[in-house]
Parts: C-alpha cells; structure tokens; sequence
C-alpha cells in the first residue's frame, strides 16, 4: 500500500499551515516528518490519520482516496504526543478499546479480544501489567500501551506524534530501537513526527524536512545529509549530527 | 512543643493562629450558628409539633411541589449542562465566548428579575398572556412557572463545573476514541462521560439543593396559594408572617436537613471514590 500526498493545503484562520505538500513513499516505509515546531508536521500527521481536513490537495493509500474515508474507517494506529490513554480504564481495558467498541457482527468473542490482548501485551513487554491503571506506569510503559493499543486494531497505517517526545534518553534509545525492529516486522506503513533530527536520521527510511508549511527537502537520510538542497536545512542540520559536512 | 521541621512557606505561630482563628469565627457565627438556631427553634414546641407542621396538608403539598420542581428541572439541567459543557470546551465555535456568558447570567442577575421576566411573558398582561388563556393553558401561578422560574436560576450549576474540567481533559482521548473506531455516541458513553462523573455528580448535588431552595424567583411567580403553588421556601415565609413560628421552623429545618444530607453524601462519595477521582483527573 504505497502512500501518496498530493499538494495538500491548510490554513487556520489566516494562518497558512500547509503550503502544498507532495511527496510518496513505498509500501511499508518509515517516514520522519522532522521541522522545528509550527513547521506543520503535525498538522500532516493529523490529515493523514483524519483528524483535520485540508482546504485543497489529495491523498491515495491502500488504492483509496483516502480523505474521502471517514475516520472511524480508515483503521489508522495513531500514537498521540502525551499517548491520550483512556485514564479510567485499565491497560489491558485501554488495548481492548478498539475491539471492544466494533460493531456486534464484527467484534470478536470476548474469549478472542481478552487472548488478542494478552498478545498485545507481551508484544510490547509489559505482560502482568493489564491490570494497572494509567496513572499507575511510567512514561515509556504508557508509550507502549498506547502503541500496543493502536496495534489492537490491526492499522493500515501507524501514525506517531512526536513518539518519545516525553522519555529520557536512555528510554528513548532503547524504546525507537526496539519500535524500528517491530515496525520492520509488521510491515506497517508508519509516519512519525519529530523535531529531533538524530532521532529522524537513525529511524527513517525517509525523511521529509519541514518548515513553514512546505517541503524543503525529501529524500533518504544518507541524501538528505550529504547533499543539503536548501539554506533551511544545511543550517537545520548543522547543528547536530556527527559528520555531517557542514559541522 | 518545638517543630524541629521547618517549611520554607511556614508562617509564624501566631500569624496562623490568627487566621485559623478568625476563620473558625466566621464559620461558627455566620454559618453555623443560625443553622442551629433553626433546628433549636423548630424543637422548641417538642418534637409533636414538628411532626403535626410538617405533615399538615398544606406542609405536605409544599413539599411535594419541592420534589417535583427538583425532579423536574434537575435533569433538564444535567442534559443542558452537559451539552453546553461539550460544545465550550472540545469544539472552537462562533459566539462561544457569549455563550459562556449567558451561562453565568443567572448568577449575576437578582432571582426576582428572572421571575418577573417570566411574568412579562407568560402572565395575562404579558405577551403570551391572552394567547395562553384563551387555549387555557396554565404557567405563571401554576407548577410550568415555578419549573421556568427555577431552571433559570439552577442553569449555571451543571454546566459551570463540567467546562473547566472538559477544558483541563482536552480533546486527545476523544480523539484517540475515533481513531480506533468509536462512533459519536460510543465515545461519549465510554470515554466522555466516565472522565467527567464525579464532576457531573457534583454539579448535580448542587443544582439539587438549589432547585429546592429557591425563593426569590419563584416567588414571583408562584402566586402563594396554599397548598397548591407554595413550595417549601416559600411555605416557610408564609408560615412566618402568620407568626406561626414552629411550624414555620420546622418547616425550615426540613428544607436545611435537605440541604445537608445533599452535602452529607457529597463529602461520603468523595472519600469513598478518592482514588477513583484522582485518577480522572490529569495524571
């Protein structure tokens, strides 16, 4: 299911938020969204996952139009920035959410979602842990049950809004290693959010460079470093990464 | 006793004594003592001529138009609130701002206004009034009045403590709710409505003891007929001028009594639910 977006277009108000956005991806890509904040990276995240709408442009994915499906069937993982747990319910409650609210002809046996849970579960290491409340986990367990949530469903696509925004770095290290390897597995077709461009080059398949609600360069991350096409991202990268050449 | 344990925002000893002081007074002579003056009053004439007041037909029948207007306007104030809670805190909207106002309208404006207001309509000399008579249908003076009349007052209850916790929740499990398929209503059900209970159950309690303890405003438009349009307040205004004081008391005393099992069972819940509520509120 390759994904494509087509000149996409945003405003709020007066503000321009998106100023065109096009660019396509294989099947089963990993993509950084990476930009300094009010780039719009997020706003593109939330009109893939169907959560706004934008004012002009066209997205194709698992051969539909897929803006003109309606959320609630676009089977998307989304990953939100402060992982929006359920915080009244349970872990195990939290994971089973998606299953549980499918229509009676489609939702599994209760046998079947409580066995689809466990699974879930020890998939993102935190067996035992279905019956502790939100509150009761720390940040990295929270991000994974809200991955492991998101996986309930089955998605087409994973959605992820500055995914380990919230972790300290040792956390953070070993939880993107660990997401890659599992996102590599499913084969799951994944766009993330993320203003940190270590985070973004170690990840992503591909990686599209945001500012003020346009593209400033897409490529894979080797490309992207070795040849900066704009100011924009020679200055953006020359901050940080290790050998890049205008360090 | 010395402290060994210093806070940095200590106070000294006799600047909290003085406030703690000055506090216990004002509560004692402000509150609690004209509370106890009600039910001392009321016991004064023994416990019979409690019991003879308050089951009198006309005691009787002002409470059960207390009960019913309460039983009335309640809900209509939970779905109201509820809805205008939604509305102001997930969704961005024109003339959200005026609507927060209005919802705050009834605190501001003096009950009797709101009552007369009713009367300027509904009453014969009002605008609906010979529209209303001539197909013979009833409100000021009549149960449909003291129902307007007390809704307006109790409108801000509900929705006044749902908005700054819908605000504080956000909008993100709701939204999390929909990406993973929820429908509209299953969202509300299993996700909305269990973040925002204790919230709601308080605001209701609230609401309640206000529905039952209104006077000015039903007042107007009550039209004081004994043992017909005469709810407990207005009961004991009437028994007062009459000067019969201990049925007027007791009366009074019921309507406090009220008043304190409803906060009674709000402090119960609270400690019994405290975990519960601290989980529902941001972590």
């Amino acid at each position: 299911m390759p994904l494509a977006v087509d000149s996409i277009r945003k405003r709020f108000g007066t503000y321009p938020a998106l100023e065109g956005i096009s660019f396509t991806a294989p099947q089963g890509a990993f993509i950084a969204l990476l930009g300094p904040s009010g780039s719009g990276k997020t706003t593109l995240l939330r009109i893939l996952g169907g959560l706004e709408f934008p004012d002009d442009g066209f997205v194709r994915f698992a051969d539909l139009n897929w803006l003109t499906v309606p959320v609630r069937e676009r089977r998307v993982g989304f990953v939100f920035q402060h992982y929006a747990l359920f915080r009244h319910m349970t872990v195990a409650k939290n994971i089973a959410f998606g299953l549980a609210v499918q229509s009676r002809r489609e939702r599994p046996t209760r046998q079947k979602i409580k066995q689809r849970v466990e699974e879930l579960l020890s998939l993102v290491q935190l067996d035992g842990l279905g019956g502790r409340y939100p509150s009761q986990l720390s940040g990295g367990q929270r991000q994974r049950v809200a991955l492991a949530r998101a996986l309930a469903i089955e998605p087409r696509m994973l959605l992820l809004d500055e995914p380990f925004g919230a972790l300290d770095a040792k956390v953070r290290r070993e939880l993107r290693g660990w997401l890659r390897g599992l996102q590599e597995r499913l084969g799951i077709t994944t766009v993330f959010v993320t203003h940190d461009q270590e985070e973004a080059f170690a990840l992503a398949d591909l990686v599209v460079v945001m500012n003020k609600g346009k593209i400033e360069q897409y490529g894979i991350p080797a490309d992207v470093l070795r040849v900066p096409q704009t100011r924009f991202v020679a200055d953006f990268l020359g901050g940080g990464i290790v050998g890049s050449p205008h360090k | 006793m010395t402290s060994y344990y210093r806070n940095a925002i200590d106070d000294p000893p006799l600047l909290r004594a003085a406030f703690t002081t000055m506090a216990v007074t004002f509560i004692g002579l402000f509150l609690l003592l004209p509370l106890v003056t009600v039910f001392w009053q009321a016991l004064g004439g023994g416990l019979d001529a409690v019991w003879d007041a308050i089951t009198s037909h006309d005691a009787l029948m002002a409470i059960r138009l207390t009960l019913l207007t309460a039983v009335i306007t309640v809900p209509l104030n939970l779905v109201f609130g509820i809805s205008a809670a939604w509305a102001i805190a997930k969704f961005d909207f024109h003339g959200k701002s005026l609507l927060t106002t209005l919802i705050d309208l009834p605190f501001s404006v003096s009950p009797v206004v709101a009552g007369l207001v009713y009367v300027l309509m509904f009453g014969l000399q009002g605008w609906l009034g010979p529209w209303l008579r001539d197909h013979d249908v009833k409100i000021i003076f009549a149960l449909p009045g003291i129902v307007l009349a007390t809704l307006f007052v109790t409108v801000p209850f509900v929705a006044r403590e749902l908005i700054p916790l819908m605000t504080d929740q956000g909008r993100a499990e709701e939204e999390a709710a929909i990406s993973l398929g929820a429908s509209g209503w299953s969202t509300f059900w299993r996700v909305t409505l269990p973040n925002i209970k204790w919230g709601l159950l308080y605001g209701v309690l609230l609401c309640n003891a206000r529905a039952m303890g209104e006077f000015g405003a039903v007042s107007v438009v009550s039209g004081h007929i004994n043992g017909l349009t005469n709810t407990m307040p207005l009961q004991v205004e009437v028994l007062y001028n009459d000067y019969e004081y201990v049925s007027a008391f007791a009366v009074a005393s019921l309507l406090a009594f009220l008043a304190l099992v409803t906060l009674v069972l709000k402090s119960f819940l609270e400690w019994q639910y405290a975990d519960e509520i601290a989980a529902t509120h941001r972590h």
